[in-house]
């Protein structure tokens, strides 16, 4: 018997923790509001087990930077990241942070670009260019993601490279309930779009680890001054999500106020819904 | 006593000393949380500590002094009303009147802020502390209230002073007992029940105790407090937990719930008022102060106007000219017109304090984008009275502006002190003819850099220059922003066209002679209107299909062109029909 009892949630990957940041001796975290014990090496790859159940290992995959794992059945692979594998990318664990919030609002800020002036000034916003201009967002036609596209907003300082400010673009997938892929255009090659992966690791309803995957064309930038940058924004993040009340994210739309700026977040709340994911939210009443 | 009746009282929620300037205050009673703030003219909020967008608690919000920002987007909520007052990620409109936080009476007494769910009545009187009592430390103690007073009730002697004499603990109802010796009381003590397990012990000396040194009294009360507490929360341990309170958060209402339509408008029953003050601000210029009779003064923002209805039956616009944070009142700045068919004259000329008056919601059509790098506020005459409260606003948020305000002679200049407080901000023009002024907004006109603004309202004569100088000098339409009173221009009512509505699914007739507004409400399809003549842009509605004859001033050219949308009391259709989206 899990303590989750959402079989949807039960049945994805989940990430634990960067592949560089595991050893060979067992450590200790908690998923869905079991605890687990993991270890990692190059021969046998990460084993992963419930802390009660240490001789029956859990499935586990090695993918985009992050060990992953399943306490039910994996209910298929998991999304694709094309880009991670492209040889000319700096690919970075950036950070593994605290948060008391559920997952879903963790993953709902990070769509959200209305609050860049306000909770990450000088960096990713700045007043007064406050605008959150018109941009399309869907549901793919397998349901699988959603995708918001034509995202524009004005910048101070968009990246760990980035001089001056500019108008940027973005792109956000959705591939996951708990993990959202954010495109961004690329200061140093404008063919490209840098990536940053936001995983969320749910240790129970209202207490997450966000794990971030930085893929970027950056010649220039160091390992630390990328991981400074997004510990930056996640630090900037952490105060407001946990004053969020309440912690679990409501479905029901009368629960808050949306305004067209949330389109994604409209569309994300509906994509949970439809999915009847129950776990880490508070279900609309029907 | 169970949950219900507790929340029919008052409770103490903080000392009137936790209201700092420019603080937010986090208070809670019965589970439920409180964010409460003062604002600069000493008014106390009490609302709940919840943004209405996202739920960040607004507890962590900035108190501007007449606004509460919360810190996630940015959304300001006005002093008193609870409502929002703007949405930093879309500049260009005025929020929902209806998007308000929830609110909860907050009243000041005996040193200390009270609040409730829904208190009825009155606050406990507590004669004995009358006067300048001495407000104590509040003490969290983590045990129920009932516990707590019991506690304090039987063990008076817990308060030793240094007096041999008997302690008489009174109580004075189930959350406060006040303690005597030889009749003279020394001490209230009030609980505050922050949840189910969790109580604040709060004090009061009453003025007569106190005498020479306080340090004294202060550290011994201190003192006291804590050894109660430490023996009620040994008790509260050994009994265990009682259930929590649950206080149930509000849903917001149903139209809110779905993504707002652009220029959405919920317009609602009119307002009573009463004249308050009539003061002569200038030449022929008459400040009218209006205060509510019954429901409070919904929320408001800079470009605001309202429909008042006169006791002869004109309805007339007027903006509103208040200074930003005064929301318990409304004020209209009206000139005389000479040619006054009846509006302005009346109140220049029978109107008095204590009139009872109409006036519908306020309601903006001219907001202000508070997302501009520079904005330029142009007024000819009493057409400063939609900019002077932008003005404010800016200079408020110390965003960049300059505040051009023409005028025909000295005599005629309203707000002059809020024209001093502006400073090098704000600059006159005095007795221009027509080709100065030509010139004047020229140069306010020319070099065109993005995120500039230009706001002008004033005559219509000044209005059209001002629409054909920004043309000439390629303003923008997107960054001119302009007033009409009034639509001075011809109009045709020849053309007869029909109307499909989309969403009513209706199709109408409406014959020469008669408006489309008319038509569509003969056929019960309400549309919300104000002036009647194509200038206020209140009965705007989008067009689907068809071309429009606009004959209105609100538009732009632009907009115009892009027939998008129209005015429904004088447009009218160059097509055989129109769709809209009504």
């Amino acid at each position: 018997m899990h303590n989750c009892q959402d079989c949807t949630i039960l049945n994805h990957w989940h990430p634990i923790s960067a592949i560089e940041d595991a050893t060979t001796e067992n450590s200790a975290t908690r998923l869905l509001g079991e605890d687990l014990v993991y270890r990692y090496c190059e021969t046998d790859r990460a084993v992963v087990c419930l802390a009660d159940l240490p001789d029956k290992p859990l499935p586990t995959l090695c993918n985009h930077g992050y060990i992953w794992t399943c306490l039910g059945t994996p209910s298929g692979p998991l999304f694709d990241l094309p880009e991670f594998y492209e040889a000319d990318r700096r690919n970075v664990c950036a950070a593994s942070v605290g948060v008391n919030v559920s997952a879903p609002r963790a993953v709902e800020n990070f769509l959200d670009m209305g609050h860049f002036p306000f909770v990450h000034t000088g960096i990713l916003g700045e007043q007064p260019h406050t605008e959150v201009r018109e941009y399309d967002v869907k549901v793919t036609a397998d349901e699988r993601e959603v995708i918001a596209t034509r995202c524009r907003f004005y910048q101070p300082q968009a990246a760990a490279g980035a001089e001056g400010g500019m108008l940027v673009e973005y792109i956000y997938r959705v591939p996951h309930p708990y993990c959202a892929v954010l495109y961004k255009s690329c200061p140093d090659d404008e063919t490209r779009l840098d990536v940053i992966a936001l995983f969320v690791q749910a240790m129970d309803e209202e207490r997450v680890r966000a794990h971030a995957l930085v893929s970027v064309i950056d010649q220039n930038s160091t390992d630390l001054s990328i991981r400074m940058f997004q510990q930056t924004i996640f630090a900037q993040d952490k105060p407001i999500l946990e004053n969020q009340i309440p912690k679990r994210l409501p479905l029901d739309p009368r629960a808050e106020t949306p305004i067209r700026a949330d389109k994604s977040a409209i569309n994300y709340r509906r994509w949970l819904s439809m999915q009847s994911i129950s776990y880490g939210v508070i279900a609309a009443a029907v | 006593m169970d949950l219900d009746t507790l929340q029919l009282r008052w409770h103490p929620i903080a000392s009137i000393r936790d209201l700092v300037p420019r603080h937010v205050f986090h208070a809670q009673i019965l589970g439920r949380e409180l964010a409460v703030w003062r604002a600069d003219d000493g008014n106390i909020n009490a609302w709940e500590n919840r943004c209405l967008h996202r739920g960040v608690r607004l507890s962590i919000g900035v108190n501007d002094g007449h606004e509460l920002v919360c810190q996630y987007h940015g959304w300001r909520y006005a002093n008193r009303t609870a409502g929002c007052t703007y949405i930093p990620a879309h500049p260009a409109d005025a929020p929902a009147r209806s998007i308000c936080n929830i609110t909860y009476p907050a009243v000041k007494h005996r040193g200390f802020v009270w609040s409730g769910e829904q208190p009825q009545g009155s606050p406990p009187e507590l004669p004995e502390l009358a006067g300048e009592s001495l407000t104590l430390r509040p003490i969290p103690v983590n045990a129920p209230f009932a516990l707590l007073i019991d506690y304090l009730q039987r063990d008076a002697q817990c308060l030793p002073l240094k007096t041999q004499q008997q302690i008489q603990a009174i109580q004075k109802n189930d959350l406060a007992i006040s303690y005597t010796v030889n009749d003279q009381c020394f001490l209230v003590c009030l609980l505050q029940p922050v949840d189910s397990n969790r109580t604040v012990l709060r004090g009061s000396v009453p003025e007569a105790i106190l005498k020479g040194n306080q340090t004294e009294l202060l550290h011994h009360f201190n003192h006291a407090f804590n050894r109660i507490r430490n023996a009620a929360e040994k008790q509260a341990a050994r009994q265990g937990p009682l259930p929590a309170f649950v206080a149930p958060i509000k849903p917001v209402a149903e139209h809110l719930a779905s993504m707002p339509v652009k220029g959405d408008d919920n317009r609602r029953a009119a307002l009573r008022v009463t004249v308050q003050s009539i003061e002569t601000i200038a030449s022929d210029i008459k400040a009218i102060t209006l205060m509510p009779v019954e429901q409070p003064i919904p929320t408001f923002h800079p470009g605001a106007h309202i429909d008042l209805h006169l006791p002869n039956g004109l309805i007339r616009q007027y903006s509103l000219t208040n200074s930003p944070g005064q929301t318990d009142r409304l004020v209209l700045a009206v000139k005389r017109d000479p040619a006054s068919s009846g509006g302005s004259s009346h109140i220049h000329e029978h109107l008095k304090v204590g009139d009872l008056l109409a006036t519908s919601e306020p309601r903006n059509n001219f907001p202000l984008r508070r997302d501009a790098l520079k904005t330029k506020l142009i007024a000819g005459g009493i057409g400063i009275t939609p900019l002077i409260n932008m003005a404010q606003a800016l200079a408020h948020l110390k965003q960049q502006f300059e505040l051009h305000y023409f005028v025909q002679n000295a005599s005629q200049i309203a707000f002059k002190s809020i024209l001093d407080e502006l400073g090098h901000q704000s600059t006159l023009h005095i007795n221009l003819d027509v080709e100065q002024t030509e010139a004047q907004l020229i140069a306010l006109f020319s070099n065109y850099e993005p995120a500039t603004h230009n706001y002008v309202c004033g005559p219509a004569p000044m209005l059209d220059a001002a629409r054909r100088i920004a043309k000439q000098q390629q303003w923008p339409d997107m960054a001119l922003h302009i007033e009409y009173f009034k639509n001075t221009r011809p109009r045709d009512l020849e053309q007869a066209f029909e109307v499909s509505l989309a969403r009513s699914g209706l199709t109408l007739q409406v014959p020469a002679g008669k408006t489309l507004l008319s038509v569509l409400r003969e056929n019960g399809v309400p549309v919300p209107s104000s002036c009647e003549q194509g200038a206020c842009g209140t009965c705007k509605v989008a067009v689907l299909a068809g071309q429009p004859q606009h004959q209105d001033v609100f538009l732009s050219d632009t907009e115009h062109a892009q027939g998008d949308c129209l005015m429904s009391c004088v447009s009218r259709s160059l097509s055989p029909s129109l769709t809209l989206d009504i």
